[in-house]
């Protein structure tokens, strides 16, 4: 086939290099009874070797979802904590600025963990990247952090009551960004269980964020004081629980992650938790025992939201399916 | 902030200068590969020059039993990846050069009982597709997008580069990268990826991948020249019937605004482990954080009402 041979007098005959004309030389065929095979239906999908068109994110699972669900708790315990002190529930205030406090701390901890050089993680100060949800929770925990430390250590200490409140309402303001800002971090990635269900995710973490804290704050309050965590448990675990159902069905295909494998497992344990844990609250939380065994329970279920939602997501990167299927669909319906 | 990012192109949609958008001044013209998959030969001179010329670390001598692949695809430590496709199916009109006796060909699972005979009964439908992948250098790259610390940049040239001595390893851009590209070397911690050789380009020379490649697949140039050149061959190759023929990532209006590097390839992008219709996820950011926005006032709005509606606790009044 090489039209070029290597002489005395140099190299006769140009090859064709990338002028090659490969697929040429053969007589055109007949058609025949070659069109028939096309009545088997083709594969619902091709890959190369079923290897994963992705890269997985490299996240150890145990710090990321532990980063989403501190998170969560810190953020929505500092708008309990808010709304207790306002309203003179003074021991479940405290209980939960120092449960804040203590999250925000473990949260952050988590994500420095994960870090390839945690040595360097200062440099995630070092720009402000409205394009990247990984900087701009940065920046929020920077300013979260010392508003829920402050508000944390003047409640205990009682020093300077006056920017002890103004910690606490900073605190409870930043709060609802803390546990919703790591569902657009998720969601922002090409990862099909994340990405598909960017406009549900952030609902799902805000509703396990509510009853994480709610959570929190019946197994520390008294249970005078602890009528509006159980409202706020049936509130969350209601929001959480539908913005899932509506994610599940808007993901198609690719919502099978979250019912399948090691996610699945997560998820259903999340749900039975969280109707246990806030039928509990709702029911017999006014019994200090209930009141504690509900509030575990709906911090469980909480953690195991943010788990299953990991391992979903881990799912749907490693398998070609939920990559090609979905972007073929897309293609065919845009014609 | 970002619907303003939207407006001026920066997030998504056709964007004719990413070098010019991100701040360099009189600035080279963009380049790029045009990988023309139709002449690769599998030889792997270009993973070969890759690791060498940037110094990459062995990453793992397995049999895969994928045809001649057992590279397996791009990482930490893989710029630049050969994939092999054997596929039973004719390559245009071309001569597939395998020629076995009937019974050779049973055995090596190339059976006939599907009645393509051949009229000279001596070739077979048999044919080897090669590529060689590498990072799209994506006119809209997610992992640039994503990365917090500014390490991901885009040169000068509009490609995109890790710095390494800024990255920190948050991995944020792995999962972000719509072609699984980008990954994090779990002994150094930080991520790394093709640099289109960013310090030969700064000294006048092609990328080492390039200039290794003896049939020309991998071609380097800038980027305007690499596509008439592209849609030139296309051209010819439909001519001589290899209708299978189609560029992949030459679109400037496709979810990524077109590649930096891209393709000719001769059958669906899936089959070569690409993803059909890539979409840059930050495309979609400014609706995310709406959605964010209310789900943090809902929870707000929502714990208050709750409050309001206990007020003060009983015994306390
Ligand atoms: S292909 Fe992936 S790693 Fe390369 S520029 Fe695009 S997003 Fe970044
Ligand atoms: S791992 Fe490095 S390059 Fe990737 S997003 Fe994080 S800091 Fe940026
Ligand atoms: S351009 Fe350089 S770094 Fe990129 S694949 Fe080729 S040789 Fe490797």
């Amino acid at each position: 086939m090489s039209e070029s041979d290597v002489t005395k007098d140099g190299i006769r005959g140009e090859r064709p290099d990338r002028e090659a004309l490969v697929g040429k030389g053969m007589p055109r065929r007949r058609k025949g009874r070659r069109g028939e095979r096309a009545m088997v239906p083709e594969a619902k999908f091709t890959s190369y070797y079923g290897k994963p068109v992705l890269n997985p994110p490299t996240w150890e699972p145990l710090d990321i979802a532990g980063y989403f669900f501190l998170g969560g708790l810190a953020g929505a315990g500092s708008v309990l904590a808010a709304g207790a002190q306002l309203t003179g529930r003074r021991s479940t205030a405290r209980a939960l600025k120092i449960s804040s406090l203590v999250a925000i701390t473990g949260s952050a901890a988590a994500l420095v963990h994960d870090l390839g050089r945690p040595e360097r993680f200062a440099n995630m100060l070092r720009v402000l990247k409205p394009t990247s949800p990984m900087s701009v929770g940065s920046w929020l925990l920077a300013a979260y952090g010392p508003a829920a430390g402050a508000a944390a250590v003047l409640d205990v200490t009682g020093f300077l009551p006056r920017l002890g409140r103004a910690a606490t309402a900073g605190a409870a303001a930043l709060g609802p960004a803390v546990a919703a800002y790591t569902a657009v971090l998720a969601a922002d990635t090409a990862v099909p269980a994340w990405h598909g269900g960017y406009r549900e995710l952030p609902f799902v973490f805000v509703g396990s964020a509510a009853a994480a804290a709610s959570g929190m704050a019946l197994i520390t309050s008294p249970a005078r004081e602890n009528a509006p965590a159980r409202s706020a448990a049936v509130l969350g675990v209601a929001l959480e629980t539908a913005a899932a159902k509506v994610m599940e069905r808007r993901l198609g295909l690719v919502g099978e992650t979250y019912r399948q494998g090691r996610a699945g497992r997560l998820m259903r344990a999340a749900e039975a938790l969280s109707v246990l844990g806030a039928a509990g609250a709702a029911l017999g939380g006014r019994r200090r025992t209930t009141a504690v065994l509900s509030g575990a329970a709906l911090l469980a279920a909480s953690a195991c939201t943010r788990f299953g939602v990991f391992h979903a997501g881990t799912q749907s990167a490693e398998d070609p399916k939920y990559t090609v299927v979905p972007q073929r669909q897309r293609l065919e319906a845009a014609g | 902030m970002t619907e303003s990012l939207i407006g001026r192109n920066l997030l998504a949609g056709n964007e004719p200068d990413p070098a010019g958008d991100a701040g360099h001044r009189d600035h080279p013209p963009r380049v790029g590969f045009f990988t023309d998959t139709s002449v690769c030969i599998g030889c792997k001179a270009c993973e070969v020059a890759c690791k060498e010329w940037n110094a990459i670390p062995e990453d793992g001598l397995e049999l895969t039993g994928m045809s001649y692949d057992n590279t397996q695809g791009l990482g930490a430590s893989t710029w630049r990846h050969v994939a092999f496709i054997e596929q039973r199916k004719p390559l245009g009109n071309a001569e597939a050069g395998v020629a076995h006796e009937d019974g050779v060909a049973q055995e090596a699972g190339v059976a006939r009982e599907d009645g393509l005979a051949h009229e000279d009964g001596d070739a077979t439908d048999l044919r080897w597709l090669m590529a060689s992948d590498v990072c799209k250098h994506c006119t809209h790259a997610a992992c640039l997008d994503v990365c917090p610390t500014g390490a991901l940049f885009r040169t000068e040239f509009g490609t995109v580069v890790v710095q390494e001595d800024v990255c920190n390893g948050c991995g944020y851009c792995v999962p972000a990268c719509p072609y699984g590209v980008i990954d994090q070397r779990k002994e150094d911690g930080r991520v790394w990826k093709c640099t289109m050789c960013y310090d030969r380009l700064g000294a006048g020379q092609e990328p080492a991948c390039a200039k290794a490649c003896p049939t020309q697949s991998i071609q380097f140039g800038p980027l305007d020249e690499l596509r008439a050149r592209a849609d030139e061959r296309v051209r010819q190759l439909h001519e001589i019937g290899v209708t299978d023929a189609r560029l992949y990532g030459r679109d400037p209006d496709d979810g990524v605004g077109g590649d930096g590097a891209f393709f000719l390839l001769l059958d669906e992008p899936e089959v070569y482990g690409l993803p059909p219709d890539p979409v840059v996820t930050t495309r979609d950011l400014p609706s995310m954080w709406r959605h964010a926005g209310v789900a943090a006032l809902t929870l707000l709005g929502g714990l208050a009402a709750v409050f309001a509606a206990h007020g003060r606790p009983e015994g306390k009044r």
